[in-house]
């Protein structure tokens, strides 16, 4: 008897999903605010990669929560793991001359290549997140290369606050100025230079510190405390 | 197109390989070309910012995560 209830109503699932998915077009936009994106998305925000338009401007506020997310992230792993390795010295091998020669001559490379990535943030694909992510790896290579060295760790959590601050700080005065948070203040400026689109590249260079150093004391936490 | 199919195989054998090998730094690096080859299908399929995310993160911090979780525990599994 619950046998033959629960296939009936798995038929009537089927059925009713079936029916609400076959009057959906495929391979038509279904939506207005996709085609205003990519056709408006230039003159309205002055970031000519729409993707970073969408990112900050459009959807500026669930960026907001992402970085919060990884913020709490960071933070749980380091309550976690610290104090896990009190009083235990281990010894570290050397890493090999061929090893730390290519830390040396990449690192300052990676570090250069992720700034870059989010500085033109709003102009060329890449932004905060992927440039913090290129200068977590630089840092990863570091401690594959150069064993010896470590990272500042009040340095980065310094970095880290001052960037969720400098974040929530402009959106504050989007209030102020704009009217709404992280309102685009700030004049637009002519698309494609590099001073443009207003209030988007401070908070993209924001993210971009925030989301390295935060990664960087990840790696941190994990290589020294576990 | 063929490069396409072709790269679409290597990450099938190296998920499949991820989940099969005893050997777990070796899965670690099965997973990480699962994700590096998955970077060159975003940057083919032309959206190059997620590419460059998925290289940074998928193929290098968190292999790098892995590694050092074996590190600490055990490197095969029974």
């Amino acid at each position: 008897m619950r046998r033959v209830l629960s296939i009936l109503l798995l038929l009537v699932l089927v059925v009713g999903i079936s029916l609400s998915l076959a009057k959906i077009p495929f391979g038509v936009t279904k939506t207005k605010v996709g085609r205003h994106y990519v056709d408006q998305g230039v003159r309205e925000t002055g970031a000519t990669n729409i993707v970073t338009s969408v990112v900050l401007s459009y959807r500026g506020f669930d960026t907001l929560g992402e970085v919060t997310v990884l913020f709490i992230s960071a933070v749980g792993l380091g309550a976690v793991l610290t104090g896990a390795a009190i009083g235990k010295k281990r010894k570290v091998r050397a890493a090999s001359v061929i090893l730390t020669t290519g830390c040396r001559l990449l690192f300052p490379l990676i570090l250069t290549f992720g700034t870059y990535i989010f500085v033109h943030g709003h102009l060329t694909p890449g932004g905060g997140f992927q440039g913090g992510a290129i200068i977590a790896s630089g840092f990863l290579l570091v401690y594959l290369g150069c064993r010896e060295r470590r990272i500042n760790r009040t340095a980065s959590s310094v970095t880290e606050s001052l960037g969720g601050l400098l974040f929530v700080i402009i959106g504050l005065l989007g209030i102020t100025l704009g009217g709404y948070f992280l309102s685009n203040f700030l004049p637009k400026g002519v698309p494609n230079a590099l001073l443009s689109a207003g209030i988007i590249p401070i908070i993209y260079i924001a993210i971009g510190f925030k989301v390295g150093s935060e990664l960087a004391s990840i790696i941190d936490n994990l290589i020294e405390e576990s | 197109m063929i490069l396409v199919s072709f790269l679409i195989l290597v990450m099938l054998i190296g998920a499949v390989a991820a989940c099969i090998f005893k050997d777990l730094l070796a899965a670690v690096i099965a997973a990480a070309l699962v994700s590096l080859i998955a970077a060159i299908l975003f940057y083919m399929l032309q959206a190059p910012d997620v590419a460059m995310a998925e290289a940074a993160i998928g193929a290098a911090l968190t292999a790098a995560i892995f590694v050092i979780a074996i590190r600490r525990t055990k490197r095969y599994e029974e």
